[in-house]
């Protein structure tokens, strides 16, 4: 048998496979939370209680309407984003000549407030949420057995964040977005209408985590505790990649679920803050990230 | 000084009459329930556990020795040191008279040497650790539903005989996962299986499936979750997802309740493994209790909150015989009373502050076989309690002589 770094390959390329499942809802996160800073500054904390209410809204949809997975796939982040947009023009929008730190503070209180509510009224354990029958079973690829689930997990994130780049990147909407930032006064100046702007670029990123709730729902549990395991890893995504580097955000997310599904292999008990040592060391030797431009 | 006379006069007619209301202090019994209300375990305990302590006051009549009975509830967020500060308080400035619940080993530990301390009595039902009974057994400490040993001796040892003969652990990184593993690896091992391998996750692992392929190519026949909670929970939920029980694996989930299999629902937990002390289904009386629960929370209880009633219920039958509510008399009252409610029949307490009762294996219902709402389990078999739980003789507790 093959083996490379000690264990047979087969492992070797399964693991790999997990990393890169995993990796796709780390991309997916930062994803949202890098269009967020990039274009608003404001450090997102409630980001993974974004993410729960995805989980819980496709969870509501589907026990309490009777509508399934597919379309709660576009609902629940459309609900989402629009409960995004509301938080930013009633709340956020008045802390943004404040410094930083206040929006830091303000997303964090709404995360506990969000989540506080969700486990009274639905307790910490979790809700069960079947997948789509369509996604359900698997392949047997030799090496591993393959949910179909987690392959669509991985094209669905794929698909998202490259539309979600090249919306930026590539679009007026976007040359507007990012002017908006650069320069508001003269952007507004010129006629755009730059607090709509930035309303829709939370609700944006508030989709982005809500998409990446729904697609959890069938694997995880969904608990209102989901949100808040994954979002400090996710932070260190994006430190990782550079703050504010959409690019950044999306390849240091699959890199480091990568990375950190290698040392589930090697040292399990590290698995947890493998990320976070990368983080540092990252920091320490290139303060900007990996994908970052010096401010 | 008219006070110190009247309480004077108050001890002596108390002498004279065991059953005198004087005896009971302050006019009141108060017993607090201190559990994980907001965390991982809210719904293995939590305000459950408080609802059914409320339930066993009412069933006793609300008042003992003709003094009413009050409960007070507090979040202890699983930190030894939040639930020593509101146990100290509670004891010191509020008249509580015993502490109970007490969810998570460090807590339980933490709250029963206080109690210790200031000679009060506490009632575990929530925490696992056999350590409670054994070498930090307390003269006024109770453990009353199960422990580390129970678990390991129902799932790991009843497993085997059913030809499970090769385990592999997922065990949590954790003092609760290491003690849980060990402990069913004697039991695994003195029935003659093999530990084929483990692998430690961390706590609050959210994706397990990397831990799941390695249990995979193992080709152990039982993976054992030497866990708890939503590490649990997840890591059911993925071996099913991962088709490792329709490939022929065995999942054994060593610390799972009710309420955990209701959140994972059937179709994922079917045909899991577990070890609980009270099933609502059981019997008529623990339906009967099942339903009233139910109508007061939404949810069917699992054992630690059907212990929670048993353990209050005892209690205020001890305060009863002992005609105070004083700690050594109604200690000594729960040590020698015999437990016989819906939760335990013909329970014991040993020396050390083990409520010795039978436990029970159970199988989770395939989602087809289910007839009803939380119509969850099969009862494989009865772990009759001098097997489940350790002799106290052996417990390393030294209070026990002999």
């Amino acid at each position: 048998m093959t083996m490379v770094f000690g264990i047979p390959i087969q492992a070797f390329l399964g693991q790999l496979l997990i990393g890169l499942i995993n990796g796709s809802f780390y991309a997916l996160l930062s994803l949202g939370l890098a269009v967020i800073f990039g274009l608003l500054r404001v450090i997102n904390f409630a980001h993974g209680a974004l993410y729960m209410l995805g989980a819980f809204v496709a969870y509501l949809l589907l026990a309490e309407l009777g509508i399934p997975y597919w379309p709660a796939l576009i609902i629940a982040p459309l609900i989402v984003a629009a409960f995004g947009a509301v938080i930013e023009r009633t709340m956020l929008s008045r802390l943004y000549d404040l410094d930083h730190l206040y929006g830091l503070l303000f997303t964090f209180g709404l995360a506990l407030v969000i989540e506080g509510v969700f486990r009274w009224e639905y307790g910490a354990s979790g809700q069960p949420y079947a997948g789509p029958d369509l996604l359900s079973g698997g392949t047997n690829l030799g090496f591993m057995f393959l949910p179909t689930y987690r392959a669509w997990v991985v094209v669905a994130s794929l698909v998202v964040c490259l539309a979600t780049w090249l919306l930026i990147e590539k679009t007026k909407l976007g040359s507007y977005l990012r002017a908006a930032t650069e320069n508001p006064t003269l952007v507004q100046a010129f006629g755009v209408n730059v607090p709509l702007l930035l309303t829709l670029t939370y609700a944006l990123g508030a989709a982005l985590a809500a998409f990446a709730g729904v697609l959890a729902a069938p694997i995880y549990q969904v608990s209102p505790l989901m949100g808040s395991n994954i979002i400090i890893v996710v932070f260190a995504v994006v430190v990782v990649g550079g703050m504010g580097s959409i690019l950044g955000a999306i390849l240091t997310g699959y890199l480091l679920g990568i990375a950190e599904g290698l040392t589930k292999v090697f040292y399990p008990e590290a698995s947890n803050i493998v990320i976070f040592v990368i983080m540092a060391i990252v920091l320490l030797t290139r303060p900007a990230g990996l994908f970052g431009r010096d401010a | 000084m008219k006070k110190s006379l009247l309480a004077s006069l108050a001890f002596a007619l108390a002498g004279s009459t065991a059953a005198f209301a004087q005896d009971v202090s302050d006019n009141v019994v108060k017993i607090g329930i201190l559990n994980d209300q907001s965390g991982v375990y809210a719904d293995f305990g939590g305000e459950g556990s408080v609802a059914a302590a409320k339930m066993a006051v009412e069933d006793f009549g609300g008042t003992v020795l003709g003094q009413p009975i009050e409960i007070v509830d507090a979040d202890h967020q699983n930190k030894a040191d939040v639930a020593s500060n509101i146990a100290r308080q509670w004891y010191d400035t509020e008249n509580v008279d015993a502490i109970m619940e007490l969810t998570t080993s460090s807590v339980a530990l933490a709250v029963q040497a206080l109690s210790e301390e200031k000679e009060k009595i506490d009632i575990v039902t929530g925490a696992a650790t056999t350590e409670l009974t054994g070498a930090q057994c307390s003269p006024y400490g109770f453990h009353w539903v199960y422990d580390t040993h129970a678990l390991a001796v129902g799932t790991g040892g009843a497993l085997v005989e059913q030809g499970g003969d090769t385990w592999f652990f997922l065990t949590a990184d954790y003092a609760f996962g290491y003690s849980l593993e060990e402990q069913t690896s004697e039991f695994v091992k003195a029935n003659g299986g093999e530990i084929v391998g483990s692998v430690r996750h961390p706590l609050a692992t959210n994706d397990f499936s990397s831990f799941l392929l390695q249990a995979q190519s193992s080709g152990a026949k039982v993976i054992g979750l030497a866990n708890a909670g939503l590490d649990t929970a997840n890591a059911i939920k993925q071996a099913s997802e991962f088709g490792i029980v329709q490939a022929g694996q065995r999942l054994a989930a060593l610390l799972f309740t009710l309420a955990e299999v209701h959140g994972l629902g059937l179709e994922a937990a079917q045909g899991l493994t577990l070890t609980e002390g009270f099933y609502w289904n059981r019997n008529d009386a623990s339906r009967e209790f099942g339903k009233r629960f139910m109508e007061r929370t939404g949810r069917m209880p699992n054992m630690v909150q059907a212990g929670t009633y048993s353990a209050v219920l005892q209690y205020l039958k001890a305060v009863e015989q002992a005609g105070t509510d004083a700690t050594k008399p109604v200690s000594e009252a729960l040590h020698s009373m015999p437990v016989n409610d819906l939760f335990a029949e013909n329970g014991t307490v040993g020396a050390n502050g083990r409520m010795i009762h039978d436990m029970y294996l159970m199988e989770v219902k395939a989602p087809g076989d289910s007839t009803e709402d939380w119509d969850y389990y099969n009862v494989l078999a009865t772990i009759p309690g001098n097997e489940a739980f350790i002799d106290p003789a052996e417990s390393g507790c030294d209070l026990v002589s002999k």
